[in-house]
């Protein structure tokens, strides 16, 4: 099998992909949306004329919001970034960019979260994905307590939760660069999108390991590798489909849903796509390594 | 075998049923929907107010007035006088939840989440939510004061109610709070009121000076009760007996405590979604998810052909029944919901694909298609569990954790794997099995293939 002969390179392609979103994470950082930080977002759309920036912009500054910040957005409207406003601010904000009243506008949205509303949410986001982790793990532990030649249970089980590393870290090494280029922010949907990321590439895997498990257990090949190589070659036409309608259906939400769950579906789709590719380019290869490293470490 | 056929054609007429309903029972798909029986007219999507519109508020309760094991009673007491504020809005189907504080959330905050679908002017909305009523202690006006009498152009003579009582200081500022109490004799419900310590000086003054006579006890202007006094109180501490039934007598607890607060609430987040924007997300939504539907369909039937069609079909019969289940549970539906639906649509397929990779196989290793299709789906069903196991785990921890924006995901999501599991083995099966007549010749063969091969 082609991907068992080079699996070094695969492995290195994918050890590379991962360093690089670790740089892009470091260096772009992440911006926390006001989802966990607490503040305040409104989109207005202006009837006939957009007032430039740099007229709202004193007129805002005398209402002592702190750091107010106006981004265009579509033809018409901006999307206005603020500290979290109670209603009077509320109010004398709008009223400040609709120019007194005399420049009508519609303000499509508003969203104005309080900072210990936005630590609660950071709190169940770090013990979702905690115990969705723990969960996992769990699962991979219980579907491999069965095998354990050549290659014993718990490593396949370290196998598949490296390459669910690697299925998390690059989409959102990838979310970094739209976070620092357009400046999209991490919100619940972000979240959201990296656990399920987490329940998707895993179960890929799984189906290949599975593979692996069965035709050892059937004896098709003599060699380890053979027999994953053989493994691969049954699954990977049904892990490449599968993925694929998922894809699928995510990029016609990337492309025609909702504007509010655009990057939450194009998060999604390289979490799908590299959970494929890790299941098959990474997990496989990585196993045979481990077990060619064993069997050099007995000689 | 006609067994099997004549049950595939149940599901396909049952699945038709469906549909049916789906499309009856929905005000945007049905031109006549105003003259459906009630049936179909209880039963539309129930659309969060990201896609319909409105306001999403979250209060923060300061209980920390209120002893330790009280405080889910002030909390319930709290939702029932705003429940009852947001009903004047006359606002469609307002949702008033108590969140309560505890371990995950990480602080002991006792908040109270206000959806208010439709309305957007949120200045209006948080005046009245946070309006506290005026509850009011009127006493007899005394016989010597004239009284006006007017009387109208037809000559009949009116006496104006409202002056037959007149105010005292004592309002619903000095309501400590209203229990349900009941008589230990006669078992009969009682109303028990708790003033504070300005509250029991007013009122036993009030009291002393009005025995015999009724104190009325005024809600926004109107009376709810006009006991009569028995004799002066002085513990702060009054009980309003009537014929009340227990029902009654709660209601009037709840009224009571709706006069003062139970606790002071302050507004934490607040978030509007005009209409268009709703109505915009709905229809991005619903756009995604035909032309997703499209994507898949045609992936399906150009690489796995006749078991392909099969997979359509039984995707669609999967889509009717989860819509279904939607309207009837019911699921309200966020723009995250809709994505959590169409992601199931794809995986819904994952089953299928599957089933027809191990059939393909079955094939190649020399067994008839019969044969294939039977034992394609006893060994894919192991792969199928095993696959879709880490997303249902991953669905229940987001729902358990979740806040409603994320429910909404984990819920249509977590419910799609599960339905999609049952849809493909059981639905799939039975089609595959009714149409296997097809034999043994070429062009079966090429059918049940897939792919490019031939």
């Amino acid at each position: 099998m082609f991907i068992i002969k080079h699996k070094k390179v695969f492995i290195g392609i994918s050890v590379l992909l991962i360093i690089l979103s670790v740089i892009s994470i470091f260096v772009f950082g992440l911006k926390i949306g006001i989802d966990f930080k607490g503040g305040a977002l409104s989109e207005v759309v202006y009837k006939d004329i957009r007032p430039s920036q740099s007229e709202l912009n004193p007129v805002i500054e005398s209402l002592n919001l702190g750091s107010v910040l106006l981004q265009p957005t579509g033809d018409l409207g901006y999307i206005i970034k603020s500290r979290d406003l109670t209603e009077a601010e509320h109010t004398s904000l709008l009223n400040a960019l609709s120019e007194n009243g005399k420049n009508i506008l519609e303000e499509k949205s508003f969203n104005s979260i309080g900072p210990s509303v936005g630590r609660e949410l950071t709190r169940k986001a770090i013990v979702a994905i905690i115990l969705v982790s723990l969960a996992i793990i769990c699962f991979i532990a219980f579907a491999f307590r069965k095998v354990s030649k050549p290659v014993s249970s718990w490593r396949y089980g370290f196998i598949a939760i490296v390459s669910l590393l690697h299925d998390v870290l690059i989409p959102v090494g990838i979310f970094t660069l739209f976070s620092h280029f357009k400046g999209v922010e991490i919100d619940t949907l972000f979240v959201v999108a990296v656990l399920t990321i987490l329940g998707l590439s895993v179960s890929d895997t799984i189906v290949i390991f599975d593979r692996i498990r069965e035709n050892l257990r059937n004896r098709v090949a003599t060699e380890f590798s053979e027999t994953v190589g053989t493994s691969l070659n049954q699954s990977f036409v049904r892990s490449i489909c599968t993925s694929l309608t998922v894809i699928l259906v995510l990029l016609s939400l990337v492309f025609f849903g909702p504007a509010s769950t655009k990057y939450f579906a194009l998060m999604l789709t390289f979490g799908m796509f590299f959970g494929t590719y890790s299941s098959i380019f990474l997990a496989s290869p990585l196993l045979v390594w481990v077990e060619e490293l064993q069997k050099n470490k007995k000689k | 075998m006609w067994k099997k056929r004549i049950l595939a054609l149940i599901i396909l007429l049952l699945g038709a049923g469906i549909a049916f309903f789906v499309f009856k029972s929905e005000p945007k798909l049905n031109k006549n929907f105003e003259n459906q029986s009630s049936f179909f007219k209880h039963h539309p999507f129930r659309l969060g107010l990201d896609l319909s519109g409105g306001s999403h508020l979250i209060y923060k309760a300061d209980v920390s007035g209120v002893p330790a094991g009280q405080v889910s009673d002030s909390m319930n007491a709290l939702r029932d006088v705003i429940e009852r504020r947001v009903n004047l809005f006359g606002v469609s189907e307002p949702v008033v939840q108590i969140q309560e504080g505890g371990f995950i959330s990480g602080n002991s905050d006792e908040k109270l989440i206000v959806d208010l679908p439709g309305v957007t002017d949120v200045e209006k909305a948080t005046a009245m939510i946070g309006q506290t009523p005026l509850l009011e202690f009127k006493i007899e006006r005394s016989k010597d004061e004239p009284q006006t009498l007017t009387v109208g152009k037809d000559g009949v003579a009116k006496v104006d109610l409202s002056q037959q009582y007149v105010s005292t200081e004592l309002t619903g500022r000095y309501l400590k709070k209203a229990v349900l109490e009941f008589d230990q004799n006669t078992r009969e419900p009682k109303v028990g009121l708790q003033f504070d310590d300005t509250g029991s000086k007013l009122f036993a003054d009030i009291t002393k000076n009005n025995v015999g006579k009724i104190v009325a006890i005024y809600l926004d202007g109107a009376p709810i009760s006009t006991p009569v006094v028995r004799e002066e109180i002085t513990g702060g501490e009054a009980q309003i007996s009537g014929n009340f039934t227990p029902i009654e007598a709660k209601q009037l607890v709840g009224r009571l405590n709706s006069g003062a607060l139970p606790v002071p609430i302050s507004l934490l987040s607040k978030q509007t979604i005009g209409a268009s924007l709703g109505d915009n997300a709905l229809f991005a939504g619903m756009k995604a998810a035909f032309i997703g539907f499209l994507f898949i369909a045609l992936f399906l039937i150009l690489w796995y052909r006749l078991p392909g069609l099969i997979a359509v079909l039984s995707l669609c019969i999967y889509v009717v029944i989860i819509l279904t289940l939607f309207k009837l549970l019911p699921v309200t539906l966020t723009a995250a919901g809709i994505a959590g639906f169409i992601i199931s649509l794809g995986i819904a397929v994952d089953a299928n694909v599957l089933i027809f990779e191990r059939l393909k196989e079955e094939m190649r290793a020399g067994r008839t298609v019969t044969d294939s299709v039977s034992t394609g789906f006893s060994r894919a069903w192991f792969s199928i569990r095993d696959s879709n196991t880490s997303s249902i785990i991953t669905a229940i921890i987001l729902f358990w954790f979740g806040t409603s924006l994320i429910k909404g995901f984990a819920l249509t999501l977590g419910m799609g794997v599960l339905i999609s599991m049952l849809s493909a083995i059981t639905i799939s099966r039975i089609f595959l099995y009714a149409i296997n007549f097809v034999g043994e010749s070429k062009i079966a063969r090429f059918l049940f293939s897939s792919g490019l091969s031939k």
